[in-house]
């Protein structure tokens, strides 16, 4: 038990703080350049598709704000979780910066896939599985963000958060599920772990370099978020006085 | 090379809105929220400087 402490150094507000300063602009310059490099892929090098002809290019953003919105959901639940089980202030502001990014994904791929089924389906919405499912992850990112808002006691509110967001992750399984369990007009998922992707590489190439690009992105907003919320939180701090150079003897 | 013309290019084979709908709003989006989290940052180091200047009490 005596390691404890040394294993949460690095959950120290102040170490997290000056480590995701130092990331942000890389993750930032990751995420345009391989944005670039997609969209150059997606429009230029991959062909036209047979049956759907040009609109399946939006497939090049819809599965990676799909994607995102439930990998940042999970990421939520998890912080959320750790913040409640060991008390862990960083863990708790993770989980708030991580909200509205992961509510935009989800937005974002509710969207894009409206633009891609009405030419596709002829609707822009269905009462779908997969298309419910992930409406109802949109509601419980909004409603997490609610809550938290709501509650003046930050402890509170992150512990009251923290139920709602894990409570919420069963959601998540759901909607990857959904198009199997049930009969959807969602399509299957076109890439897994056990088959071969059924699309051509040109294609399955920018889409992986938009997931790239997409990951990038959410770490780096994320992060800086996670930042002014640790400042917002800790203001009152020696070491964050400290930081910004206001006249505070350190190590005290 | 897919396209001939920029006007064929911004058509899309007639999927145009449907297409430039959904970049045009996720991009909308991918420039505006690094911006409101940079004005957030910015704002919370400025309350942060302010908290000596005004003492202990905030």
């Amino acid at each position: 038990m005596n390691n404890l402490p040394r294993l949460f150094t690095f959950a120290a507000p102040s170490r997290f703080y000056r480590l995701a300063g130092w990331t942000i602009p890389g993750f930032y310059g990751i995420a345009i350049l391989s944005a670039l490099a997609s969209l150059y892929m997606g429009f230029f090098v991959a062909p036209v598709d047979a049956t759907q002809g040009n609109s399946y290019r939006i497939i090049f953003i819809h599965v990676p704000a799909a994607w995102m919105s439930m990998v940042l959901y999970m990421a939520m639940a998890f912080w959320a979780a750790i913040g409640w089980a060991f008390n862990a202030r960083m863990a708790f502001m993770l989980a708030r910066a991580l909200a509205p990014t992961g509510a935009a994904f989800t937005f974002l791929a509710l969207w894009t896939g409206a633009f891609w089924g009405k030419p596709t389906w002829g609707a822009w919405w269905v009462w779908d599985a997969r298309l419910t499912s992930e409406l109802i992850l949109l509601f419980l990112y909004l409603g997490y963000m609610a809550l938290v808002e709501a509650i003046d006691d930050t402890r509170r509110a992150d512990q009251a958060g923290a139920l709602l967001a894990v409570v919420g992750a069963i959601n998540v399984p759901i909607i990857y599920f959904s198009v199997r369990w049930w009969n959807t007009l969602h399509q299957g998922a076109s890439i897994s772990m056990t088959a071969a992707p059924k699309m051509a590489s040109t294609m399955l190439m920018s889409m992986l370099l938009m997931t790239i690009a997409c990951w990038s992105y959410a770490f780096a907003v994320v992060f800086v978020r996670a930042r002014a919320i640790v400042l917002e939180r800790e203001r009152s701090t020696e070491w964050v006085q400290a930081l910004l150079g206001n006249s505070v003897k350190e190590n005290v | 090379m897919n396209w001939n013309s920029a006007a064929e290019f911004f058509e899309m084979g007639g999927y145009g809105l449907y297409v430039w709908g959904s970049y045009g709003v996720m991009a909308a989006w991918m420039l505006l929220e690094p911006m409101l989290a940079g004005r957030r940052f910015s704002a919370a180091r400025a309350a942060a400087m302010e908290f000596e200047a005004n003492g202990e009490q905030v």
